[in-house]
């Protein structure tokens, strides 16, 4: 596992990069929408914002672009304090979520309203505007208007339209949320592409934590108006700090214990309710008597039928499947063990047809190694309702954690 | 269903309105040309026989300078009522949900009061002795002696007032549908404020600023009552004429073959309207009206 300052501390007063926020604050009314933030964007950088609706990142992306004004805290592009400038004056375009294509303009006139608006002369934005036309492959398309376009030509124009101004950054507002999955996942890779060829900082804005994960070099997790975590795709998923991350971002397990004696620095034995006391990894320096909230993903439990026979580092529990979804990749189950129920996803490997597979009711052993628990840092008796578990009986209601749309956008 | 019965429904289902309109439009339409054609006689009636005599007299320069009048005050008025409604329309549908009902109500209250009554009360307003005068005088914004009744502003001056609303109305209803994320996507790709607003949101509610300026320009070019009674004998427009000619000089044919002259007036715009949208359908632009 990766050691020491692995992930950056959010708040952490020094922010350096291209594209730095500094303690960014905004409210409506009596809404904080983002409620002191910093983080610094590196040049050419993918950096994804990523959290649930509500969680602010609209609004930052939008006192970026210069559509809002912060309340307090200061927006810098490459060393230059561009929090007083409206957004013309900025080198940063959007892409738009809902593309806001000028409707009465034709493909073309579109992706040429930036450089008319900057006054270039005639023949270089004819040159541009072909190579942007080229470079998002819309060239048979570029005398259609944008109502006989179809999602994902809308999303290339608004694309092309944005690049062509060569900003400095790119801000992408949710830019595939409006299509369809498989279009998506194909506008996913094209995105990712042209960030290969135009070289420019992308920073991009979504609730969808597969987009974010596949594109990142790196993401800020946000949560209530607050950066909850900022890493690379894996050191967030890997090692979340906080239960929201944890919960947000793939499955997880949440454990509640105390920390009963460490064993050789490293490691410390937990007790946990219901559980034989508890290896694990303890890289926050907590001390015996210290409650800890633990967090295991599912795909890192092993679960069989038979006790395992395993190495002092791992944990063994016996638990009783309650609920088995076959998902061809993987099975999903579900176990207790005591009061605990744990998610516990098992890759599907060589497919042997006298195999007995476990099923409902089937007493099992799960496992995980001591590395895989994950002390969390900060935990919150909310996210614990975003782990996604099956309901108990029909019509159980699952308590909403988030409202499910609309940022006030 | 098949294509013949179905055009048969369609003929039945709007026979009522095509009747309606023969009736009441195209026959009077008619029969107002047709009196243009025909010689007055001395008693306030038309003559027997067809004469050309009346068409040629519209050609009288005294009638000129009225027609020319009346479509250059119509113009300005039209051009007045733009010019206020678009920027009112772009605030109100940008006020919040709650106050742009109650804006749009302030527009549609002068309606609640009689036509008459609102142009009289502006008689009083800018009569010599009236409270207008008396603050703008008091004021030295203008001097004392000025008249501001009974001259062509006076008569622009309510045209404009009369027909607000009715630019505001489309106009709004067109910028209410605008998205003006649009506005941002302008703003964000270098456009100032104002050039935002001339290349993306003015376009955007063209067809709205196209029916508000019929809705204005049409009813202006028959005003009658507001230069009767703001105006004064030098601000006469060609409806003043025709009721002259029907109640005064007891001149039939002379009124209908003004009433024609304007008829074709009005006709012309929309018939240029018609022509564009035609044209705009072909070309696949807009959404359509």
């Amino acid at each position: 596992m990766a050691g020491a300052g692995r992930y950056n501390a959010p708040g952490s007063a020094e922010v350096a990069g291209f594209l730095v926020l500094e303690d960014v604050a905004k409210s409506f009314g009596a809404v904080r929408a983002v409620d002191g933030v910093s983080l610094g964007v590196e040049k050419g950088e993918f950096f994804s914002l990523l959290g649930p609706s509500g969680c602010g990142k609209t609004t930052l992306l939008r006192m970026i672009a210069g559509f809002e004004r912060p309340d307090r805290g200061r927006v810098l592009l490459d060393g230059v304090d561009i929090t007083a400038l409206p957004p013309n004056q900025r080198k940063v375009n959007t892409v738009f979520q809902s593309y806001a294509l000028f409707p009465h303009m034709t493909v073309r006139e579109n992706i040429a309203f930036g450089l008319k608006m900057a006054k270039r002369p005639r023949p270089e934005i004819e040159r541009e505007v072909e190579r942007m036309l080229a470079l998002v492959q819309m060239e048979d398309q570029a005398e259609k208007h944008p109502d006989q376009l179809s999602g994902g030509q809308k999303q290339r124009v608004a694309v092309a339209r944005a690049l062509i101004n060569k900003p400095q950054v790119l801000l992408l507002d949710e830019p595939l949320a409006a299509l369809d999955l498989k279009l998506r996942q194909r506008m996913l890779l094209e995105l990712d592409l042209i960030h290969d060829e135009v070289g420019i900082t992308f920073l991009y804005v979504t609730h969808d934590q597969g987009e974010a994960m596949s594109l990142s070099d790196r993401l800020a997790v946000m949560n209530r108006g607050l950066v909850d975590q900022i890493g690379t795709p894996a050191q967030v998923y890997e090692a979340p700090q906080s239960s929201f991350v944890a919960a947000f971002i793939g499955d997880t397990n949440f454990f509640e214990g105390q920390v009963v004696e460490l064993v050789n620095g490293d490691y410390s034995r937990i007790a946990i309710e219901g559980f034989e006391p508890v290896l694990s990894f303890n890289d926050t320096a907590k001390q015996p008597g210290m409650p800890v909230f633990l967090s295991v993903r599912p795909e890192k439990i092993r679960i069989s039928s038979e006790r395992p026979e395993l190495g002092g580092r791992h944990n063994v529990v016996a638990a009783k499947v309650e609920d088995v979804v076959y998902l061809g990749t993987h099975t999903r189950f579900w176990v207790r063990s005591g009061t605990h129920r744990l998610a516990v996803f098992q890759q599907q490997g060589r497919f042997l047809l006298d195999e007995k597979p476990i099923r409902w009711g089937d007493d099992v052993w799960i496992s995980w190694h001591a590395d895989d628990g994950f002390m969390l840092e900060r935990y919150s008796e909310a996210d614990g309702t975003l782990v996604d578990l099956p309901p108990q009986r029909i019509g159980e209601e699952r308590p909403e954690a988030e409202p499910p749309d609309g940022e006030g956008d | 269903m098949g294509n013949a019965p179905r055009r048969r429904a369609e003929w039945l289902l709007t026979a009522p309105s095509l009747l309606w309109l023969a009736i009441l439009v195209l026959l009077p339409t008619v029969i107002v040309f047709a009196i243009a054609l025909k010689p007055a006689d001395p008693f306030g009636g038309v003559g027997a026989g067809w004469t050309l005599d009346t068409l040629r007299s519209l050609g009288r320069p005294s009638y000129l300078v009225i027609a020319w009048r009346t479509i250059y005050l119509s113009l300005l008025a039209t051009a007045c009522c733009l010019a206020l409604a678009t920027p009112m329309s772009y605030y109100m549908a940008r006020a919040p949900r709650r106050w742009q009902r109650r804006l749009l109500l302030l527009v549609v209250v002068p309606f609640w009061t009689c036509f008459l009554v609102r142009v009289f009360a502006w008689k009083v307003l800018l009569h010599p002795d009236g409270a207008l005068k008396h603050t703008l005088a008091a004021l030295g914004l203008i001097p004392g002696s000025a008249t501001l009744l009974y001259t062509p502003g006076a008569v622009l001056l309510v045209m404009v007032y009369t027909s607000l609303p009715f630019a505001v109305l489309p106009i709004y209803a067109a910028a209410e549908k605008f998205d003006f994320k649009l506005l941002e996507a302008a703003r964000d790709l270098g456009a100032t404020s104002l050039k935002a607003f001339r290349a993306v949101f003015l376009p955007g509610i063209g067809r709205g600023v196209a029916s508000a300026a019929l809705l204005v320009f049409i009813p202006s070019l028959g005003s009658y009552i507001i230069p009767d009674i703001v105006g004064g004998p030098s601000e006469e427009m060609i409806g003043n004429v025709i009721a002259q000619r029907v109640f005064t000089d007891r001149n039939l044919p002379h009124a209908g073959a003004l009433s024609a002259l304007l008829t074709l007036a009005v006709l012309a715009p929309m018939l240029a309207a018609l022509l564009l949208r035609r044209r705009d359908a072909a070309s696949g632009k807009g959404t359509g009206l």
